[in-house]
């Protein structure tokens, strides 16, 4: 082809212009889309500071946060949050000493020792697992493991945090699996051959190669569980009960930060009241909680992945 | 660690240098497919025996059976024997953890752990119970991987700062922890550059007056330089086997002869 022509083909013709509009709108579209769940929760974040910002104007900051008495709908009224705090780490402690041992010890099981036919039948189950309602999580709670709690312990309370941490346990032991399962899987696998060849079993493999190079993995695994346990709400608001109170006792009655948002935002406190604006305060402490997990959580990962590169 | 099994290890006859390793009428195969087909050979003591011959040949896969290293790849199956010091290292009463302890290997790539340098070392008698005097068994094996010089005032930093050609020495290092009979190399130089190479060459030099040691190498000046044996294998079947300088120097077979004059692989 002469020089001239091939000049002349490479130019923008009519065509060309009209699939460069055709691609910029495509981006605009796109673009539409991922700043729209971006302002969506910066507004969420802005209402929540703004609701909680009058909530502080009447109430202390660190009345709030130090207090141990939380009665914001009875007289005389208390805005304490320690009890709510309390009933959440009570649930998260629970709910951890079930979902991180048995978590950690079934990816062990799936990611090092369990033949590839096994593993493709539990993992998907495992995955199904995660995707129960919470609410069935409840009243599981409700109707199955708080009686069988009474018949050991015949002073359990109907509600108690006992019965809740453990079907939060369950409920967030496959997202654990999951997350520890990725980090031993993420574990390279010329370093356990290279283990082998030195003599070792499997099971020193595991624990003393794998493991150690995956810790990272885990240990973030085990905040975002604890993360997503302190954030749950229908099994907790279900089978923890609504008692505010500072206890150590699992067979009581308590309430989480999330069970008393649903109380309040259920029942028929006037709106723009104090005790209204209670939910917000709660849910701004609940968010920053779970942002600051979140973060540590990425922080533990990104130093985990420096590892082999 | 006196024995493999329990009973007494046959000692078979008593030829010069003793073998090692023998391999007798073996063949491996990956599903239906023979990776290896009918090899016999014997690795003497005390010396380096080089497999070489093209991609995909079976070299690795036969070293790999050394050490029961194909244990873990599924549907990988055996026939023949392989013979460590006249016994099979095959039969159902040998356990290949207690193989490996003897048979030692480094990879192709080095895989040191992420650990300090000295714990990469110390790794491997520890798991075995062998805690008195690790200090002295891992400046040994540093030393004996001509890597103490470099690392002596960093033990404790991690091996994986160390350059590719540092962590190989590591790795050998790790090996030699054992206290091992055999090395098994696998293409060790593959990724190291020529002057990491040499200074691995000339280790194996030193390694062979206390160590048997087996590699896989593609690099055929490689072989030429460094071992006393070689064995040519080509499509899973062993073409030539003899001292390293007839095979080079006056091959017998037709095939060897192309191989090492580069007409092809």
């Amino acid at each position: 082809m002469p020089q001239a022509s091939t000049a002349k083909s490479l130019q923008a013709g009519a065509s060309t212009r009209k699939y460069r509009t055709r691609e910029e709108l495509i981006r605009f579209v796109l673009f539409l889309c991922a700043f729209l769940s971006v302002l969506t929760t910066l507004s969420i974040i802005a209402i929540l500071a703004w609701e909680a910002y009058s909530f502080f104007r009447e109430v202390g900051v660190f009345d709030f946060l130090a207090g141990t008495r939380w009665t914001p709908l009875l007289e005389p009224r208390s805005f304490g949050v320690l009890p709510l705090v309390a009933g959440t780490l009570q649930i998260v402690v629970g709910a951890s000493l079930i979902a991180i041992p048995v978590g950690l010890a079934s990816a062990i099981y799936l990611a090092e020792f369990a033949s590839s036919q096994v593993r493709r039948v539990l993992k998907p189950v495992l995955e199904i697992l995660a995707g129960i309602p919470t609410v069935v999580y409840g009243y599981f709670a409700l109707t199955f493991v708080t009686p069988l709690i009474a018949g050991i312990f015949p002073s359990t309370q109907i509600f108690n945090a006992a019965s809740a941490s453990i079907v939060v346990g369950i409920m967030v032991l496959p997202m654990t699996a999951s997350l520890c399962d990725d980090a031993l899987r993420a574990v390279p696998e010329s370093l356990r051959q290279g283990a082998f060849a030195l003599g070792a079993t499997q099971f020193e493999v595991t624990l003393r190669v794998v493991l150690p190079a995956a810790l990272s993995g885990v240990m973030a695994s085990f905040v975002l569980a604890a993360s997503r346990a302190i954030g749950e709400t229908m099994a907790v608001t279900l089978a923890a009960g609504a008692t505010p109170r500072m206890t150590l006792d699992p067979l009581q009655s308590i309430q989480t930060m999330t069970a008393y948002i649903v109380q309040v935002s259920l029942g028929d406190t006037p709106v723009g009241t104090v005790e209204y604006q209670t939910i917000f305060a709660v849910a701004a402490l609940l968010f920053t909680i779970t942002l600051g997990m979140n973060i540590i959580a990425q922080r533990v990962l990104a130093r985990f992945r420096e590892v082999y590169e | 660690m006196n024995t493999l099994t329990k009973s007494e290890a046959p000692i078979s006859s008593t030829q010069q240098p003793r073998p090692v390793l023998e391999v007798v009428e073996v063949t491996i195969r990956y599903g239906e497919k023979p990776a290896i087909n009918k090899v016999s050979l014997s690795i003497p003591q005390h010396r380096i025996t080089a497999i070489i011959g093209p991609s995909g040949c079976g070299k690795s896969t036969l070293l790999r059976a050394f050490n029961r290293m194909n244990d873990f790849i599924p549907n990988v199956k055996m026939e023949g024997q392989i013979l460590y010091m006249g016994s099979d290292i095959y039969v159902r009463e040998v356990d290949p953890v207690e193989v490996r302890r003897r048979i030692g290997m480094v990879f192709q790539k080095p895989n040191p752990f992420p650990k300090s340098i000295f714990q990469n070392v110390a790794w491997g008698p520890s798991i075995n119970g062998f805690t008195r005097n690790l200090e002295a068994r891992v400046e040994q094996s540093l030393r004996r991987a001509a890597l103490w010089e470099e690392v002596n005032d960093r033990l404790h930093e991690s091996a994986l700062a160390l350059s590719g050609g540092q962590q190989q020495r590591l790795c050998i290092a790790r090996a030699l922890a054992m206290e091992p009979d055999v090395i098994l190399m696998d293409e060790p130089c593959s990724a190291l550059d020529p002057v990491s190479t040499a200074r691995i060459e000339d280790l194996m030099f030193e390694l062979k007056e206390r160590y048997t040691i087996v590699i896989v190498t593609h690099n055929m000046q490689q072989a030429a330089r460094v071992s006393n044996l070689t064995a040519f294998l080509e499509n899973g079947s062993l073409v030539e086997f003899g001292e390293t300088d007839q095979v080079f120097t006056r091959p017998r077979n037709k095939r060897t002869e192309e191989y090492v004059t580069g007409r092809f692989g």
